[in-house]
């Protein structure tokens, strides 16, 4: 005899109990700390700061093992608590042209003022396990010099005197915030480039490589990458004047696109633009990309029809949070649905298998 | 719970999105756009119709959440846990005592009254969706009520298959003006989108709400010799013999045995206390 399916309740709390249980694992093994986390597997807690659009990596390292290493998981928790935050005001603008870089690199010029910096980066090692780190060895101390307080000046500014990179007008216009106003198509260069910065990293990265393989290209240089701390200032009324409330870590990448000019600009390079928090080459890379793929109308070129070039499919699906969850809301029960079409289906094939034998027949 | 303000958001977002939904009552049908919040469960999961609820809802509320019809399943428990927990409501599983229902691809069975507020969860608000994927565009089609294109896809339904082949989330015309997407409750309960109640739809993830008036004349498209047809399975519940009801088949064995029973839980339920008898009611036992 089928009983109506009660229970759901307490199947979801033994269910969440369960998650809890499986979340901590074999406990004689010792329990992650958050600040381990944060220190050891920092990149994780970048890219969750970077998607989560909030810089806060003990809140991203308590996410991180919250969600057990699901890093868009992850990324969920940190956007719901961020949207709970009151806004108490605005900082001004930060001035990466002044950020103490631990990493700059340019792959325009062979040297530069300021100096190519490698910086702590993966580039060049030799991807082989590294089974010194199964044995949990020390990690011999890295060599150290004297800190260079050098200007880094910006290598687009390089072009930018000769004329021959595309200027970007200065504007005080107020930006819109995505995460306060509905998303309306089309949107401007200073949307496009919120929504792509919280963007999912493969997505931005697929649509990105997407440009390079020919879908919209735009012969892309890495004009320059820097990788560093910058003071974060807010003007207080009280005061009348800005002070330094912080510093955070960006990653940002400059592009330097080959044009051959359009009907409405002459040739000259053009730009693309990322910024990310925290360490995120990848992510800010492929965003500088993307962000020049869509600046093609305002540079009269041709829309190719290609997927990179299109900021309504763009920047509707690259947000992670929003696709995984209507990707995964399938699983929740649909069998009022599911019914109905069960009996339109059944009524249509009756109807066709009736007309099947009719023709048979005669 | 102290921590978060009476359901959940704060105060300004609320004023926000009711601002959104009396602008929907005003131009029923209408899908206006708000800036939807990041809500602590995932898109696609109903953060639209509780953000639409949150709005509304008051400490004097009764607040009943279903999910395909039932009162139990997993995320109407999950949603209704929810409010309990932030606006500590008193919530109902019966249709007639709640003020405010949150609803995911249903329309109770009950007839509704002015009382009463049904928040529906939206997917995709969209009706011309799927014929035309780009917002930019069909914002414009909206705007020039040229809807011609939903014609020709239920002319070509019937041309293919002798059906109109949507058997839920069927598209309406809503006060002669707007096509709108009812969200996806089966065709059978369009008939009763024209209510005394005021009916919300919301929308989280693609940032729209909309709204049904009470009394408000709300039309299934079709054609004259094609005319709507809310059908649903041909049986009675097996449970309550109801013949007018929504039903859910159930598999019972791997021999083809099937069941048939009233979406809709606590209508069949408050049936059955009635001494309404189905199929496979247990047997009267001997007074």
């Amino acid at each position: 005899m089928y009983v109506a399916v009660k229970g759901g309740e307490r199947a979801i709390d033994n269910a969440h109990d369960w998650l809890a249980e499986e979340r901590r694992g074999d406990t004689s093994i010792a329990e992650l700390s958050i600040a381990q986390i944060r220190e050891q597997l920092s990149l994780a807690v970048n890219r969750v700061m970077a998607e989560g659009s909030l810089y806060d990596p003990d809140l991203a390292a308590l996410a991180i093992k919250q969600s057990r290493g699901d890093l868009i998981e992850a990324i969920f928790l940190i956007r719901a608590y961020r949207t709970t935050l009151p806004r108490i005001g605005h900082s001004t603008p930060v001035d990466t042209g002044a950020m103490a870089c631990d990493r700059r690199i340019s792959a325009t010029f062979k040297d530069a003022p300021g100096g190519q910096v490698l910086g702590p980066t993966f580039d060049y090692t030799h991807r082989l396990l590294d089974f010194k780190l199964a044995a949990e060895g020390e990690v011999p101390e890295a060599a150290t010099g004297e800190a260079q307080e050098r200007d880094m000046p910006r290598i687009t500014d390089f072009l930018n005197r000769e004329g021959l990179i595309q200027d970007e007008v200065r504007s005080d216009e107020t930006p819109p915030d995505m995460t306060r106003q509905p998303m309306d198509y089309p949107a401007n260069r200073a949307l496009r480039l919120q929504a792509l910065t919280r963007g999912d990293e493969g997505f931005v990265l697929g649509m990105a490589y997407s440009t390079q393989r020919g879908y919209g290209r735009n012969h892309p240089f890495v004009g320059e990458l820097r990788i560093g701390t910058v003071a974060v200032e807010m003007d207080i009324p009280e005061l009348g004047f800005a002070i330094d409330i912080g510093e955070i870590t960006l990653t940002e990448c400059e592009t330097v696109n080959q044009f051959m000019g359009s009907k409405t600009e002459p040739p000259q390079f053009t730009r693309g633009y990322g910024l990310t928090f925290g360490q995120t080459e990848r992510k800010a890379i492929s965003m500088a990309l993307v962000d020049r793929a869509l600046r093609w109308k305002e540079l009269g070129e041709d829309n190719e029809g290609a997927p990179a070039q299109d900021e309504e499919f763009v920047l509707s699906h690259a947000d992670n949070i929003q696709a995984t969850g209507f990707l995964e809301h399938i699983k929740l029960p649909h069998y009022v649905d599911f019914q109905s079409e069960l009996e339109l289906i059944r009524k249509v094939r009756a109807e066709a298998m009736a007309h099947q034998h009719k023709e048979a027949a005669e | 719970m102290s921590d978060y303000n009476f359901a959940y958001l704060d105060e300004q977002t609320k004023r926000m999105i009711r601002r959104a939904i009396l602008k929907g009552i005003a131009v029923p049908g209408y899908q206006v756009p708000f800036a939807s919040r990041e809500m602590p469960m995932p898109y696609g999961w109903g953060t639209g119709g509780v953000q639409v609820t949150a709005a509304c809802l008051t400490p004097e509320d009764t607040l009943k959440v279903i999910d395909q019809g039932a009162d139990d399943t997993t995320n109407a428990v999950s949603i209704r846990k929810f409010f309990e927990k932030t606006a500590d409501v008193a919530t109902t599983e019966h249709t007639d005592k709640a003020s405010v229902i949150q609803t995911r691809h249903r329309i109770p069975e009950a007839p509704l009254t002015s009382d009463q507020i049904l928040v529906y969860q939206v997917p995709i608000p969209e009706p011309l969706r799927f014929l035309e994927p780009r917002e930019t565009e069909t914002r414009k089609m909206h705007a020039l009520e040229e809807y011609g294109l939903m014609h020709v896809k239920l002319y070509e339904d019937i041309a293919r298959h002798g059906n109109i082949a949507t058997a839920y989330a069927y598209p309406v015309k809503v006060e002669g003006r707007y096509v709108m997407d009812p969200s996806p409750i089966p065709k059978f309960d369009n008939p009763k989108l024209e209510s005394p109640a005021i009916q919300l739809f919301g929308a989280g993830r693609e940032q729209r709400i909309y709204a049904i008036p009470p009394h408000t004349k709300v039309v299934s498209l079709d054609f004259e010799d094609y005319p709507f047809d809310p059908s649903k399975a041909d049986h009675p519940c097996d449970l309550c013999g109801a013949s007018h009801t929504y039903l859910d088949e159930v598999i019972t064995d791997d021999a083809g045995g099937r069941m048939f029973v009233c979406s809709d839980t606590d209508y069949c339920a408050s049936r059955q206390a009635q001494g309404h008898r189905g199929r496979l009611s247990p047997k009267e036992t001997a007074a």
